[in-house]
């Protein structure tokens, strides 16, 4: 099963490239760093859903916070029929409605996901929401490292524990760099998993490309009550699968050229 | 006969989500570390719906977004400045683009527009909120000049399910509008007095000024119209219009900075639309902000918002008829 979702991944990733060839606005480097947390959430069945009722109120809610960085997201939802697969090919073209940052135009979708850092606050609502409902859903939330520098987030990092939302999962891709740096020497993070526990998570900590490693968490976690707001804080690669992206702080703003992509592909072949 | 009762609009709207509180279970209160007499009734007996987000209105907005997005009616409620300020961008993203896709009935209570908070100077003092709301698409802008308004748009909040921003002066104030009449929503506007040549066109607190003005000058047989906008968005434009063309000059007056956007560029934009001859005068608040303190009658002199000033300012402008 691990290995089917390995290569699941490895298939999404190279999805992935290819829509960049097709949009090359598309953020590459920061969609290639969740695409093992996305292909696990959504091929290992963590996060419920129902692609031909999208707003069924028994599933679990997943706010992709770092919009701009899930573009891995678009082959995932048309392969699981949330829209046709034929849409792909118009990315960033005239009336399609994926564009380099997804907006819940796209059905999968929940939220606005362009600015960053609001992702957890409406989560919060969310998780809020459901428990007033008695739904045992729960609220998945991805955001970035970088991301964490907002202030907001952290608004809603003390809302949650106050309020005991145990039913919101926070995963943190932590690619280590945001636009212009690596986060390090921007705004450190670390001691990252200190600082969600003194503000009462549960936290955890994972290898963000080992797809057996997620998924064991994933279920660890979709299945523990101690009301406490749950956060994984997944180490990633950005720009992972691309040897010129990893480790460059500048990837972020990359973008591959048709050959290089064309001979990547042929290399995973 | 309109009654003369002295009221907080904020109280009496709260006393009537109160109420629609107790039959109505699909509805949450927010506040943002931010009180009212009213409020301890609703956190008392609503203790699951109640919730006090602490001092921080952007996580108040993404908050009652996400309840919106489960279907629950939501009232954000904090001081006007920070609501609208503090939390802009969230308010954009979260309640007026994303209302465009989904369904986000959240209802911003800011109370303090304008000078409410006189002495607690330019922070406090809300005089941008007007041109910033109204710039977002999909959101209502709500001003009411008194608490009959604010009663009756409390239900109004439960059956428009889009979002909204409330504007409530923090004073009490007296009545203007019979509270046995059902106020038109849809139409935005009230002409009050209907005057010969000129009319003054205002919102909230300022509407009582124009009907101080208006009194002042009938007892000199100066007929002066009253115009109330209540709603700046949506508002029945084409039928506020029909008013302001019976005059030759309109006098526009708020507690809101000159020519950026406000109640001013909204009458100013109407005239222009219908290419029409009649001369507005604005009058608001200057490019700059008010650190001097005293009380509202002081902050409006040394504005030229006082009733002496705009009073002599249209009979300078009918001795040029």
């Amino acid at each position: 099963m691990f290995k089917l979702l390995q290569q699941k991944a490895d298939g999404i990733r190279q999805e992935t490239l290819k829509l960049h060839l097709l949009c090359p606005e598309t953020r590459i480097a920061s969609s290639l760093s969740c695409i093992e947390i996305l292909t696990v959430l959504y091929y290992g069945k963590i996060v419920k859903f129902d692609s031909k009722n999208i707003f069924a109120e028994d599933r679990d809610r997943f706010i992709i916070s770092k919009g701009h960085g899930s573009i891995g997201m678009y082959p995932i939802l048309a392969d699981l029929g949330f829209f046709d697969k034929n849409e792909l090919q118009k990315i960033g073209k005239e009336g399609s409605f994926l564009g380099g940052i997804p907006d819940p135009i796209i059905p999968g979708y929940e939220t606005i996901n362009g600015s960053l850092g609001n992702g957890l606050g409406v989560a919060c609502g969310l998780a809020l929401a459901l428990k007033q409902k008695k739904l045992t859903s729960k609220v998945f939330v991805l955001v970035g490292d970088g991301e964490l520098n907002e202030g907001s987030i952290w608004e809603a990092v003390m809302f949650a524990s106050h309020h005991k939302l145990d039913n919101l999962i926070l995963i943190i891709d932590n690619n280590k760099a945001s636009m212009l740096d690596f986060c390090r020497n921007i705004i450190n993070l670390e001691p990252l998993e200190e600082k969600f526990k003194v503000f009462n998570w549960e936290v955890f900590r994972v290898e963000g490309h080992n797809c057996q490693k997620l998924y064991k968490l994933f279920v660890k976690v979709k299945n523990s009550h101690d009301d406490k707001s749950k956060v994984i804080i997944a180490d990633t690669i950005k720009g992972k699968g691309v040897p010129r992206l990893e480790n460059d702080p500048l990837s972020h703003i990359k973008t591959l050229k048709k050959d290089e992509v064309e001979l990547l592909l042929k290399g995973s072949e | 006969m309109i009654g003369s009762q002295t009221k907080t609009m904020r109280d009496v709207f709260l006393e009537q989500i109160y109420r629609i509180m107790k039959r109505n279970k699909k509805i949450f209160f927010l506040s943002a570390d931010f009180g009212a007499p009213t409020l301890d009734s609703i956190r008392k007996d609503y203790p699951d719906r109640f919730i006090n987000v602490g001092i921080a209105e952007q996580n108040l907005i993404n908050v009652s977004t996400g309840l919106a997005l489960e279907g629950f009616t939501v009232y954000a409620y904090g001081i006007a400045s920070f609501l609208t300020m503090r939390a802009f961008e969230q308010i954009r993203i979260n309640l007026a683009m994303l209302s465009q896709i989904r369904q986000v009935n959240v209802n911003l209570i800011g109370v303090g527009g304008g000078m409410s908070y006189v002495v607690s100077g330019p922070t406090h003092h809300c005089l941008e909120d007007l041109s910033i709301i109204r710039t977002l698409p999909n959101i209502l802008l709500f001003s009411p000049s008194d608490w009959v308004l604010a009663e009756q748009f409390a239900n109004y909040t439960i059956n428009n399910k889009g979002p909204k921003y409330i504007r409530f002066e923090g004073k009490p104030v007296v009545q203007i509008y019979d509270e046995k009449q059902k106020i038109d929503f849809t139409k935005g506007f009230n002409q009050l007095f209907r005057g010969e040549k000129i009319c003054i066109v205002s919102n909230g607190y300022m509407t009582h000024r124009a009907l101080e003005v208006r009194d002042t000058l009938a007892s000199e047989n100066i007929k002066v119209g009253v115009i109330d906008v209540f709603l700046l968005k949506p508002l029945n434009e084409k039928l506020l219009y029909e008013r302001l063309k019976q005059y030759k000059y309109i006098i526009t007056i708020e507690e809101a900075f000159l020519g950026k956007g406000g109640l001013d560029s909204l009458i100013s934009d109407i005239l222009t639309k219908n290419k029409s001859s009649i001369v507005l005068n604005k009058m608001g608040i200057g490019d700059s902000y008010t650190f001097n303190i005293g009380n509202r009658e002081y902050l409006h002199k040394i504005n030229n918002l006082d009733g002496i000033f705009i009073a002599k300012k249209i009979k300078k402008l009918l001795s040029k008829i």
